[in-house]
């Protein structure tokens, strides 16, 4: 449904243990709402990414629901409390099924 | 309270009130641009060719408001950025029936580096006038063997976007003499004619009165150094030819299209107005 989805995350090079970061993350989405119509009169069907998740060393650390009121190209800013050194996982999942992956890793300074 | 002192007061009352109206309306920010530490002028001295049109150029920039932008600063918080990330997946994308990609002959995106400061220019080989637009869809159709791109598809403006990026921070030096010259006095013409049943020529608006608010928007002077920009509004990039369209439509005329004579001229004679600004990449307006 959607096409060229392309998602874009911000996660700091490095981080002292037990710190907490700012990780933020953008999808380029038309977060079509299932509202509107279309020169026709008829509606356009809805295509939303749903849910967001975001793991660190396959420990979930937010999983957040979508609705249809948020707007296209959907920005989300969270902290996140940095143990170890390891991976973050950023998954996104659209209404058409796809699923959208990024990671990025992380050090200890 | 004494008759005194309430004159007093009121006139305090008075002074203050003058005080904020004057800081809430006209004048560009005073405020820097530095984005990944690298300073982008938005405040130039005029060239001569604008025979003292304008006192000073300002970039759009400093005509939106702080959180718009700082967004701009910020090459994550720039909504914009994403679409030169997908820019580049286009960009390395084999595509026609050369079976070639834009990386097969031109390597990595920094090989357009200078363009968008140059652009719109009179092509030196095909005397043609051309705007990064037309140079995307000239390679497409010639070398790759590909369909043209629309010129405000999500594909060309992500390109547009990788593009301009490549110059970010460059002065604006587009050329007004010899081959270009024509288009400049077209483009100058139009500039100043009244277009539409508002009868507005877009002097009237980024000349005569830029700082000065139209609706609850702040006026710039319409310079093209910041895109494509990506509009709040929209929440895509927009190119300045759709913005022409948008400001044509506006004064209740019917537009020129995208991609004709005069709207060609215009943009060269626009960006030759900015030269001395710096190109911004990806810019964010609302």
């Amino acid at each position: 449904m959607a096409n060229d989805v392309k998602p874009r995350v911000k996660v700091p090079k490095s981080a002292k243990a037990g710190e907490a970061v700012v990780l933020k993350t953008l999808i380029s989405h038309p977060m079509e709402s299932g509202q509107r119509k279309d020169k026709d009169g008829n509606l356009i069907p809805r295509s939303i990414i749903n849910r967001f998740t975001c793991d660190f060393n396959g420990k979930n650390v937010i999983d957040v629901t979508l609705e249809p009121a948020i707007s296209t190209n959907p920005y989300i800013e969270f902290e996140a409390m940095v143990p170890e050194a390891g991976e973050f996982k950023f998954t996104w999942y659209d209404d058409d099924g796809s699923v959208y992956e990024d990671s990025k890793p992380i050090a200890i300074a | 309270m004494t008759p005194r002192t309430i004159k007093t007061a009121l006139a305090a009352t008075a002074l203050l009130g003058f005080a904020f109206s004057g800081a809430a309306i006209a004048e560009p920010a005073d405020d820097s641009l530095v984005i990944d530490g690298t300073e982008i002028v938005t405040k130039a001295a005029p060239a001569a060719h604008l025979d003292g049109a304008l006192p000073e150029l300002y970039s759009g920039w400093l005509f939106r408001d702080t959180e718009t932008r700082a967004m701009e600063a910020d090459d994550f918080d720039n909504p914009g950025m994403i679409f030169a990330d997908r820019g580049l997946d286009s960009w390395n994308a084999v595509d026609g029936t050369e079976g070639k990609s834009c990386a097969s002959c031109h390597e990595g995106p920094e090989a357009m580096k200078g363009l968008r400061a140059v652009t719109p220019r009179v092509d030196a080989k095909s005397g043609k006038l051309m705007n990064v637009e037309a140079y995307v869809n000239d390679c497409r159709t010639t070398r790759m063997g590909a369909e043209a791109w629309g010129d405000k598809s999500d594909k060309m403006t992500d390109m547009l976007a990788l593009i301009s990026v490549q110059s970010r921070g460059e002065i604006m030096n587009v050329a007004i003499d010899g081959a270009a010259a024509p288009f400049f006095e077209k483009g100058k013409e139009m500039y100043y004619t009244r277009y539409g049943q508002l009868e507005l020529s877009c002097a009237n608006c980024h000349e005569q009165n830029y700082g000065n608010y139209i609706r609850s928007d702040h006026l710039s002077q319409g310079q093209t150094n910041g895109f494509p920009v990506y509009r709040l509004k929209d929440a895509s990039l927009t190119t300045p030819q759709q913005r022409f369209v948008g400001c044509v439509r506006d004064t209740r005329a019917e537009t020129f299209k995208i991609g004709s004579d005069e709207f060609n001229a215009l943009e060269l004679y626009v960006a030759a107005r900015g030269n001395g600004l710096a190109v911004e990449g990806v810019s964010v307006r609302n």
